[in-house]
């Protein structure tokens, strides 16, 4: 819903007649012209990928990795605004390690994207400085064993921390998707960027929802990822890209609850599946108009 | 005498009552406290280099003056593949310094390296990158940091070994206490060790080229000999220790290792000793 903001849209903070931030709108315009990036919550873990449009062909392949990591199990991928990611990522780190210092351990990856969306709200309330041109989807996993309390000596208590209820499962994948406006939510599957509409599109076709009991594993949700993202490209065929995939396990998976990159040759496997199936939806719409 | 400044030249306690520093300006209100004495310890670190790493050896025991309080505490922390610190000293300085690695690990994490780590076959390993920091890197910075508590006259009350490889993947070993002082030798022990241990690792290890010859076997027996020596003398120590080894391949922690092979007979000896009624 795109209307003119003529006379309330020149300064951030400042609300239109109809109560909105014509800023923050524009701030989302920024999103919309960036690579897409998605994020994808599975059973046992989250993974982030990123289309790298290449603005230069002297850039150097595997370099400049943008999907950043805060403290030991949180990933953060952006689009929009480099930049400002960047300046979004050094907060979370900065986030993440206060409440390390505080609280001698890993700060949960809800508080962390509390923190964030906090963060990036308050752009939105001066017109001294401008709103966030970015969207950022977060992917952590909070450890489901008993994490040591930092700089831990013995063994303490036998029962471990306390605060715990009896039998409860601890831990988990998390993924969550905060936009300029600083309003976030949680999400099984996350997409923003130029793509974003075809890559939510394949989203809502994979089965995501644990609660109606279907979830894919980390390896398929590698794969899946890799073919979004090839199929998000489509909204800007005529450039190249780089596709950069990161993932979170759960302690006793591949990462062993690190944020960690796709390992290349699983990553090389996902994207040629990837043109595979694209090349196969090619080959069925001429079939199509054949007939 | 009273040592503390706050304590000279003011009218007596007994016959004025007690100073009241809230009188003071409020830069002053809390006496400025200078060295502290360390209250929760922990006693030796011994090290000694080999041909193609480092082993390092320090007790599970962290002593409250005299009484044995805390039996499972351990003093070896691995910083990442390449490097392990032994601590001796005050505990809680231990647990600031173990955080702050953390911390400092954590960071060295984000630089975007992508220097892939090689292995001895000059082969990239698939998967795992090049730790950015070595154990010299990590000597350094934390010679620094003690270095300049030392200064502030508010000391990290500690005398620790940094163990493992330098930036070459050649064996490291060095030393840093609470007055910032630092050496390097192929055998090196904080504490009684280094009364106690040393001339046993340095008969072993005389120089650096007899370090360089050196096998791992012989290198943990030496240093496993020197642990129960120490339980034999040292009276502040345990029997049950923890030992690590770091080369190239990686690093092998073991956290509960027993003494074996002691023999108290001696006692049978003297008057005094075992189940006599002397």
């Amino acid at each position: 819903m795109t209307s003119i903001g003529t006379g309330y849209d020149l300064s951030n903070s400042v609300y239109s007649p109809d109560g909105r931030n014509f800023q923050v709108e524009y701030a989302v315009k920024a999103v919309e012209n960036g690579g897409t990036a998605i994020g994808i919550r599975c059973k046992d873990g989250v993974v982030l990928a990123l289309e790298k449009l290449v603005t230069s062909k002297l850039q150097k392949k595997d370099a400049n990795r943008r999907i950043a990591t805060v403290d030991r199990n949180v990933g953060i991928v952006s689009a929009g605004l480099l930049p400002d990611g960047h300046h979004l990522v050094s907060r979370a780190r900065d986030e993440a390690s206060s409440w390390r210092s505080t609280y001698k351990a890993p700060i949960p990856v809800t508080s962390l994207a509390d923190r964030m969306g906090a963060y990036v709200q308050m752009y939105t309330t001066s017109s001294g400085v401008r709103p966030f041109g970015v969207t950022a989807i977060l992917g952590g996993w909070d450890a489901e064993t008993e994490v040591d309390v930092d700089g831990v000596v013995g063994k303490g208590p036998s029962t471990g921390a306390g605060g715990k209820t009896k039998g409860a499962k601890e831990g988990g994948a998390y993924l969550y998707m905060i936009e300029p406006s600083g309003a976030y939510w949680g999400y099984y599957g996350a997409a923003t960027g130029k793509g974003r509409q075809a890559a939510k599109a394949e989203l809502e076709k994979l089965d995501l929802d644990p609660k109606k009991g279907a979830t894919i594993s980390l390896e398929e949700g590698v794969k899946e990822a890799a073919r979004i993202i090839y199929v998000a490209h489509e909204e800007s065929k005529d450039k190249e890209f780089e596709l950069e995939m990161t993932w979170v396990s759960a302690v006793s998976g591949p990462t062993k609850g690190k944020h960690e990159e796709v390992p290349k040759a699983l990553r090389e496997e996902a994207e040629r599946l990837a043109k595979k199936s694209l090349e196969g939806e090619d080959e069925e719409d001429d079939g199509k108009m054949e007939e | 005498m009273n040592h503390l400044p706050q304590a000279w030249g003011r009218p007596r306690d007994d016959v004025y009552g007690q100073y009241n520093s809230a009188y003071l300006p409020s830069s002053h209100h809390n006496p400025t406290t200078h060295t502290q004495s360390p209250i929760v310890t922990g006693t030796s670190v011994i090290a000694l280099k080999y041909s193609t790493g480092v082993v390092i050896a320090a007790d599970n025991l962290a002593s409250y003056g005299s009484l044995a309080r805390f039996t499972d505490v351990h003093r070896l922390k691995p910083f990442n593949r390449k490097a392990i610190v032994g601590f001796g000293g005050d505990v809680s300085d231990m647990q600031y310094l173990t955080r702050l690695l953390k911390g400092l690990d954590t960071q060295e994490n984000y630089a975007d390296g992508s220097v892939a780590e090689v292995d001895s076959d000059g082969d990239e390993v698939e998967g795992e990158e090049k730790p950015h920091m070595s154990a010299k890197n990590l000597h350094a910075y934390l010679s620094k940091v003690l270095y300049k508590r030392r200064t502030d006259f508010n000391p990290l009350w500690n005398a620790l070994l940094v163990a493992g490889l330098d930036e070459d993947d050649k064996p490291f070993l060095a030393f840093a206490d609470l007055l910032g002082t630092t050496y390097s030798s192929p055998s090196l022990a904080t504490g009684f060790g280094a009364h106690l241990a040393q001339p046993i690792l340095r008969r072993v290890v005389p120089d650096e080229k007899a370090s360089e010859k050196l096998s791992r076997e012989d290198a943990v027996k030496a240093v496993r000999e020197c642990m129960k020596v120490l339980f034999y003398r040292d009276a502040r120590s345990m029997n049950e220790y923890s030992i690590a080894v770091v080369d190239r391949e990686g690093m092998k922690l073991k956290e509960s290792e027993k003494l074996e092979g002691q023999s108290w007979a001696f006692a049978e000896g003297i008057k005094g000793y075992g189940t006599q009624t002397v």
